[in-house]
């Protein structure tokens, strides 16, 4: 259901800077409210309910996710260089099916 | 309504009408009342559910929301805790509440030390005008509370 996940992350940063992450990814967020127009009955629910970021293998930031987070969720949050490698962020959709990407950082 | 009870010094038509007034009276705060309580029942179950029952203090959250949303489908929001984000004193998580959403329940966030600092951004759906509520759970268990009244012309949510 979901696609295009993209994530901004700087290629390089200076050794204790604390850099900016932006994260997005295409999903219509379905709340399980709404109704059908035609049939008039309730669209189930299907939402990304976790993001998870993870640096060299370490979870270094999570967030958990209910119907009030808007349709092609957005997630912008920090994190503090010390060292060169990879981040992987993984989305989970209500169906069980995850989306990722990898984006790597070069400390100098 | 203890005037009503004393019908032998008035007519019976302002007998009447001062009951059916006062029934409606009645009924119109009785449900604004219960709906308010049922909001407020909704957050303080979905606080206890997430940082349980300990007392909360006010202050060093820096929730960022407009104060007139026009769209409630997508309202950008940004809380900021004020923590060292050591190892020894950090933010462990954030979690945002809707006191007038379907479900409170908005979203969590989780800090680590590597975080540097405890901030995140995101967009969020409110069903009306409303207040947003943050609750920052410290490295030491302490709890800190902010919260913020939004003004939404469109409401999100669907239904």
């Amino acid at each position: 259901m979901a696609s295009k996940p993209r994530v901004r992350v700087p290629k390089t940063a200076k050794k204790g800077e604390i850099i900016t992450i932006k994260s997005l990814i295409s999903h219509k967020m379905e709340t399980g409210r709404r109704k059908d127009s035609k049939t008039g009955e309730l669209i189930p629910r299907q939402i990304i309910n976790k993001f998870v970021c993870n640096f060299n293998g370490k979870q270094v930031f999570a967030s958990d996710w209910h119907p009030a987070v808007s349709a092609n969720p957005f997630m912008a949050f920090n994190f503090k260089a010390e060292e060169s490698g990879e981040f992987e962020f993984v989305w989970t959709d209500d169906d069980g099916s995850t989306y990722s990407k990898k984006a790597s950082l070069t400390v100098n | 309504m203890s005037k009503i009870t004393d019908k032998t010094t008035m007519s019976r038509r302002t007998a009447l009408e001062l009951a059916g007034g006062g029934v409606i009276a009645a009924l119109l705060t009785g449900t604004l009342a219960g709906a308010a309580r049922a909001d407020a029942a909704l957050l303080s179950d979905a606080i206890k559910k997430a940082v349980g029952d300990s007392a909360m203090t006010e202050g060093r959250i820096t929730l960022d929301l407009p104060e007139i949303a026009e769209n409630g489908n997508t309202v950008p929001v940004s809380v900021a805790v004020d923590s060292p984000m050591t190892e020894a004193d950090h933010v462990k998580a954030v979690h945002l509440f809707a006191e007038k959403n379907p479900a409170a329940d908005v979203a969590s966030v989780y800090f680590t030390p590597a975080s540097g600092v405890a901030k995140a951004s995101f967009r969020m759906r409110l069903a009306g005008t409303q207040n947003v509520v943050a609750v920052a759970e410290m490295s030491d268990g302490s709890l800190f509370t902010a919260k913020k009244l939004v003004k939404v012309t469109i409401g999100g949510c669907g239904g």
